[in-house]
């Protein structure tokens, strides 16, 4: 589907979305009010002039536009792979991103994400999982890495990643994986303006709640030691 | 990965301190832990480890660390990622040490 | 002081509880969920290989020149650093005990690759959990500094967390970035990253550089005691600021302003020179001292 057509099924009110060189800024309007929209498309290769470009515009939000919540759109291949990227620190700007969508969780604007057609690694990381709530289409491709080039770096056999990961989602791609391990929310079949105004409807629990990611994957069946491990550590004493 | 268990007898290991970890699972490495162990006089050992189809040689290399060094009333743990067995006798005499308080 | 060469103990080469025993006051070191209460990832064992009882993070409760602190450390030579499930909850838990219990800071000792793909997604989504308990920790009012200087540097998705830490202190043997010069290489071709030339990743990605460009608050010699004295200066000096937008935007628009000043680049050399560094090829020789000096020097 293309953007253009994900954008009517969400607002079918009405949105002022603009693209530039795959970075994509805009409001909307939702049962619940006005919305700021933004995200990346066309498998964009998140690099500085993207990750401070949505940053600006989340923090255009706080200051001017108190509560309003923020609806990213992922579509993202990852992080840009560039000497020049690297040289300049990237890590930092996709960090200073998180920053920016964390500020906006502490000053009470509410986030959700959604994951239209790829999101893939850091780029996935630096604002489509630091929003309060994730969703994914169902076509979606969500993962670390694919299979193949998994079994090349870590040198086990493609046949036997394969045949693990059709039981376990700790490494298998897709979306599911991300559902059942808990960091994502739910897939949709497709874009539609209802499931967002539920989603928006629901993500102010969530936003108050904190990161509610582990004890979901435990409930799941997806991640069943982090929760424990975090409550061990947090609780257990020090032993000299 | 495979799985060896043993046990040896060995001489009683001096009044024991904390348990002690020695060594890191890297490439050609291995982490041993010393634990006080329930027989006195016989020294429990579980390795699990990288390259497969060395039980012999880990029972001569243990064999020998246990008739030669007392390691009796403990249970060790091994990890071990394809260390040699000069290594692995390094390995276990620092933390056997360690788990005597740094006594021999 | 500066110690004696025979008296240096090397960051670089030096286990992850090595460090955390010259880092921390004698004595203090007090570990939460011991190897001997612990054990190996399952997930590992499914990949038939053999885990670690601590899955390759230490962490623990100490004093650094007698100020309560808490501390994080990766062990860089097990599996690369790399976060997986296990290893990720261990971060969380202790950086979400610090946002309670408050010590005067969480030390967070970063020797990592990111991602451990061995568990693919857990890994990822853990790393987005370190995210957050970061911010959370330091709106707490406890600063989180990254000390790098081990063999796996801080990349990956820890090289993102590495920078939304407080501050983090570097010694010339670190790096910091996000993708490894051999991916780069990889899959843009040895022309746009030479991963096998040395000095040319330092130049991009190394500590000297990082810190020339103020992406690290602090260079120091690769040497325990080094990074034990740097990290007790930097936070004797230190008050952690509460996260407001007029902070977030002021950081914006210095990210702004270097992207445009640097923005076509592709060699340390151009931006030292860009800088105001009057001999950019002898920045790899000078020592940590002297690099110290020629920074507090530049025009600003």
């Amino acid at each position: 589907m293309s953007l253009n057509a994900t954008l009517d099924a969400l607002f079918p009110t009405g949105h002022t979305v603009a693209v530039d060189r795959q970075v994509l800024t805009g409001t909307a309007e939702t049962a619940t009010g006005t919305v700021t929209v933004l995200g990346t498309t066309d498998a964009a290769a998140i690099d500085h002039r993207m990750a401070l470009a949505l940053a600006a515009c989340v923090l255009d939000t706080v200051e001017q536009h108190p509560g309003r919540a923020l609806v990213f759109l992922v579509d993202t291949s990852g992080q840009a792979l560039s000497r020049g990227q690297e040289l300049l620190c990237l890590n930092g700007s996709l960090a200073h991103l998180a920053r920016c969508v964390d500020l906006a969780r502490r000053q009470g604007h509410p986030s959700i994400a959604l994951v239209t057609a790829n999101a893939v690694s850091g780029g996935f990381l630096s604002f489509g999982l630091m929003a309060d709530t994730a969703y994914a289409l169902a076509d979606a491709q969500v993962r670390v890495m694919d299979l193949r080039a998994m079994a090349r770096v870590t040198k086990i056999a493609h046949e036997r990643l394969v045949e693990l990961a059709a039981t376990s989602p700790i490494f298998a791609p897709g979306a599911d994986s991300y559902v059942r391990m808990g960091a994502i929310e739910a897939i949709w079949p497709g874009p539609s303006a209802e499931l967002l105004d539920n989603a928006l409807a629901d993500v102010a629990d969530a936003c108050a709640a904190g990161d509610q990611r582990q004890a979901r994957g435990v409930a799941r069946g997806g991640r069943q030691l982090a929760a424990g491990i975090v409550q061990s550590v947090v609780n257990s004493p020090a032993l000299v | 990965m495979e799985t060896l268990e043993f046990r040896f007898d060995s001489k009683p290991a001096s009044h024991a301190a904390d348990p002690a970890l020695c060594g890191v699972v890297g490439s050609g490495n291995l982490e041993i832990l010393v634990k006080p162990g329930i027989e006195p006089g016989a020294c429990a050992i579980c390795i699990k480890t990288s390259a497969r189809g060395f039980g012999e040689t880990w029972q001569a290399v243990l064999g020998s660390f246990a008739a030669s060094h007392a390691a009796g009333g403990t249970l060790i743990a091994i990890n071990d990622m394809g260390a040699t067995p000069a290594v692995v006798t390094l390995r276990l005499a620092q933390a056997l040490a360690e788990y005597q308080g740094g006594a021999q | 002081m500066i110690a004696s060469l025979s008296a240096r103990h090397s960051w670089f080469e030096a286990t992850a509880r090595a460090r955390l025993a010259g880092l921390l006051d004698p004595g203090s070191f007090a570990e939460i969920l011991p190897p001997v209460a612990s054990q190996p990832s399952p997930h590992l064992a499914r990949l038939d290989l053999p885990g670690a009882f601590d899955d390759g993070v230490v962490v623990c409760h100490g004093e650094l020149e007698k100020m309560p602190i808490f501390a994080i450390a990766q062990e860089g030579q097990f599996m690369g650093g790399a976060v997986g499930e296990i290893h990720g909850a261990k971060i969380v838990g202790m950086l979400r005990r610090a946002a309670q219990e408050k010590p005067a800071a969480v030390l967070f000792l970063i020797d990592s690759g990111g991602v451990r793909l061995h568990e693919a997604n857990a890994g990822l989504i853990a790393i987005s959990e370190i995210m957050r308990a970061v911010l959370d920790t330091r709106a707490a009012g406890v600063p989180v500094i990254a000390l790098v200087g081990g063999s796996c540097g801080a990349f990956g998705g820890m090289g993102i967390v590495a920078k939304l830490c407080s501050a983090i202190i570097i010694s010339e043997e670190g790096r910091l970035a996000l993708s490894g010069p051999e991916v780069i290489e990889t899959v843009a071709g040895v022309e746009e990253f030479d991963s096998k030339d040395r000095a040319l990743v330092w130049r991009v990605t190394g500590g000297k550089h990082r810190y020339l460009m103020g992406d690290c608050a602090q260079l120091v010699d690769d040497d325990i005691a080094a990074f034990r004295a740097g990290a007790a200066d930097f936070l004797a000096g230190w008050q952690e600021p509460a996260p407001t937008p007029a902070l977030l935007r002021t950081a914006q628009q210095s990210l702004e302003n270097r992207l445009a000043a640097y923005g076509e680049m592709r060699d340390g050399l151009e931006v030292w020179a860009a800088l105001g560094i009057a001999d950019p090829s002898a920045v790899p020789l000078l020592d940590r001292d002297e690099l110290v000096s020629l920074k507090e020097g530049l025009p600003t």
